[in-house]
């Protein structure tokens, strides 16, 4: 065990941050949950790109530098202190990328990289239907070869597809078998959002903003070559895309780290009034300390992960502390602003209130997405603990 | 950096597990409750032996000269068994204070014998009150007024107090300073005792990791056997929870633990808040795995005959061992909300 960065690493760092100060827009990009939004970000996308700092964890090859998990922490680590912006395209580069990388054709590589790279294609999701929700073996859309096996044609719907009103591409798994059952007969497939047949009616979420839509697929027609993996496969192409790694880079700890931070400012700024709720200097300094937990422990991984140990169940012990942790850190955030936490920001006597209110209300989905947390408590008792499933 | 533990460090701890799993077993637990001392001389022995009790003994005095981080994940495992001898403590308190106290003669005298076994050095800090253990004591090394001495246990007058735990023994433990060896006052004895507390909150820490990890163990067994409904309890969503929120708590004290005996064992700035973060979330998940696990073990177990409570007491004990959590909490605080403190993303290393 050492506990130190080595000046290769410190190096790195330096590295980023110069970029980062250098080119992290002064002003705060609108919501990319917004037309104008969800231009600004993608144009941010192609800026990192040129910067070589889009991905960098993908081969050299690809735009990235082919940087180990490490230097990726500390890139994030960089990132969230800079104040950078969120990434619009993070269902892309996070979760679809390295998936292609590991079932695409060498031509799937080629075609969908560079664009989902440089920001040009932003990709959504398309798992969730209404049927299908923690249960995701119950998807029901389908996608029939056509008689001269040239394409697929899709029916059904999809939803809570984050992005998906101004995402240019969609992945996601519908049932090529119609006989099949569960997770068997289940095909990963990539589908064009400006495709014929497709309609896509925004939700708005807690904010207003519609972040995210259903999408409905009539006579849908996708050429076989955007299947990604083999007819069948699906599932276990999406269980990688659900893998830990994945998981790690979408939400590396220094997001709360710096949340953490704040609400120890916003408590040091306002301790008088805070201190009338004894309870809040204690939330305060666990949340410190719980952030700081999923940082040791995420480090942990990401050296275990680097010396060819494997992650299981594990995955889902980080999901349920982060998300529980952000959801307690903004809800201590909101008691210490007291009566003006429920103010939106630009509200004329809202004063500071920074962020808070914001990030509340987007806390609320932590505990949802990506499997309930329920669902992932089921996936400790019984993958990790052992415990009998009936 | 490399948050892993060395396969070395790793083997011995599977090596220390297999031993202590087989030979602290619950059925001899309830037997030294039985005897006068409850401890055990044959026990002690064999810790020695695998040269446990000399693990941060120098090499001269015949120890393996290791250091807390080298240890942590032996006293998780004396945690697993509810040890009862009093290994961590003399592992991480006694041999370093002994040491670090700089009094030649004494370390000659007792160190070689600290790590052949021969010798119980104890010591009392007056965070604890009681002094854990003083009955078995060949030497004690007490705080008193602000000071450190070496205290010969036939000129200390013992008063026995019972735990909760059967398996801990607590003696308030009066002597005259004039016939003890004066070892450290003023700032130095402050250093001396400040280092001392850390080290034993970190072997709590680190024993109630085990403890945390041993309730989940018993209370999966039972409730994978245990029948109603005509099924096992262990399949109903409401059991399943109470046991996964343990576990996933578990995994976030562990690092915590772990960094803070990394941080003891390169003397970091750090220490005393990473050890006090470490001790509050040890104490915690393994007061939450009390909990969880006497919920789901019924009315089996709230009785004696149950082994769930040995390890349940132990966790109890522990919440205000080497300080409480207030005690700790205060450390936390007073690092995270000074001007200076260095907070967020980047500032963890």
């Amino acid at each position: 065990m050492k506990l130190e960065y080595t000046e290769q690493q410190n190096a790195f760092r330096e590295e980023v941050r110069a970029w980062l100060k250098a080119n992290v827009p002064a002003e705060p990009l609108k919501s990319f949950d917004t037309e104008e939004g969800f231009q600004q970000h993608r144009e941010w996308e192609a800026k990192l790109y040129e910067g070589r700092w889009g991905m960098i964890t993908w081969p050299e090859e690809m735009g990235g530098r082919g940087a180990d998990l490490l230097q990726w922490l500390i890139f994030e680590e960089e990132y969230y202190a800079a104040g950078a912006p969120l990434r619009v395209n993070q269902n892309g580069i996070f979760l679809l990328g390295p998936t292609l990388m590991e079932y695409g054709t060498e031509q799937q590589k080629k075609r969908f990289l560079n664009g989902m790279a440089t920001g040009k294609d932003i990709w959504c999701q398309g798992w969730s239907e209404p049927n299908a929700g923690s249960d995701m073996a119950a998807i029901r859309s389908r996608a029939d070869l056509s008689e001269d096996g040239s394409h697929y044609i899709i029916n059904g719907q999809k939803t809570w597809s984050t992005r998906a009103v101004w995402a240019d591409w969609c992945f996601g798994m519908f049932r090529t078998d119609p006989e099949s059952e569960r997770h068997h007969g289940l095909t990963f497939i990539l589908v064009p959002l400006d495709s014929e047949g497709i309609t896509v009616r925004p939700i708005p979420q807690l904010d207003g903003l519609p972040g995210f839509a259903e999408i409905f697929f009539d006579n849908v027609k996708v050429p076989v070559d955007c299947r990604l993996g083999g007819e069948g496969d699906g599932w276990s192409v999406a269980m990688a895309t659900a893998g830990f790694e994945r998981g790690l880079m979408l939400r590396s700890p220094a997001r709360f780290q710096e949340t953490a931070r704040r609400l120890v400012e916003l408590y040091k700024a306002n301790q008088q009034s805070a201190d009338e709720d004894s309870n809040i200097r204690d939330e305060v300094m666990r949340a410190y300390m719980d952030a700081e937990a999923y940082c040791l422990t995420t480090y942990q991984t990401a050296c275990r992960l680097m010396q060819g140990g494997k992650i299981g169940a594990e995955a889902s012990t980080n999901k349920i502390f982060w998300s529980e942790l952000d959801q307690r850190m903004h809800a201590t955030g909101l008691k210490i602003l007291a009566t003006r936490g429920e103010l939106e920001p630009e509200s004329p006597d809202a004063g500071e209130v920074g962020k808070w209110l914001d990030g509340w209300l987007f806390s609320q989905s932590g505990s949802i997405y990506a499997g309930t947390n329920e669902i992932q408590r089921n996936i400790i008792a019984e993958r990790l603990l052992g415990m009998p499933r009936k | 950096m490399d948050f892993t533990f060395s396969e070395d460090q790793l083997l011995f701890q599977e090596s220390v597990r297999d031993f202590l799993v087989n030979e602290v077993t619950p059925e001899k637990i309830r037997e030294l409750w039985q005897t006068e001392s409850g401890r055990s001389d044959a026990l002690w022995a064999q810790l020695a032996e695998l040269g446990l009790t000399g693990m941060t003994v120098p090499e001269q005095y015949g120890g393996l000269g290791m250091n807390e981080l080298d240890f942590v994940l032996l006293a998780q495992e004396a945690g697993y068994v509810a040890l009862s001898e009093p290994l961590v403590n003399s592992v991480l308190v006694a041999a370093p204070l002994l040491i670090e106290a700089g009094n030649t003669q004494l370390a000659d005298e007792w160190l070689a014998k600290m790590a052949s076994g021969e010798a119980r050095v104890i010591v009392g800090l007056e965070i604890n009150k009681l002094v854990e253990d003083a009955h078995c004591a060949d030497l004690l090394l007490l705080e008193k007024a602000g000071a450190v001495y070496a205290v010969n246990p036939a000129e200390a007058s013992l008063r026995e107090n019972k735990s909760v735990d059967p398996g801990r023994k607590l003696f308030a433990v009066e002597f005259e300073a004039s016939t003890a060896v004066l070892l450290a006052d003023g700032e130095q004895a402050q250093k001396l005792i400040t280092r001392a507390l850390n080290r034993g909150a970190l072997g709590v820490a680190a024993q109630a990791l085990g403890l945390a990890q041993r309730m989940i163990d018993l209370s999966v067994q039972y409730t994978s056997e245990r029948k109603q409904f005509g099924v096992a309890i262990g399949s109903f969503q409401a059991v399943k929870h109470h046991m996964a929120n343990i576990a996933f708590r578990l995994e976030y004290a562990k690092t915590p633990v772990y960094r803070a005996a990394y941080a003891l064992a390169n003397d970091l700035k750090t220490s005393s808040e990473n050890v006090s973060h470490a001790k509050l979330v040890a104490c915690e998940v393994a007061d939450l795995a009390a909990k969880n696990s006497i919920q789901v073990h019924g009315a089996m177990g709230y009785t004696w005959e149950v082994d769930l409570h040995i390890f349940m007491k132990r966790a109890w004990a522990f919440n205000s061992n080497y300080g409480t959590a207030g005690f700790h909490k205060q450390r936390v605080a007073t690092a995270i909300f000074n001007d200076g403190a260095q907070l967020g993303a980047g500032k963890t290393f």
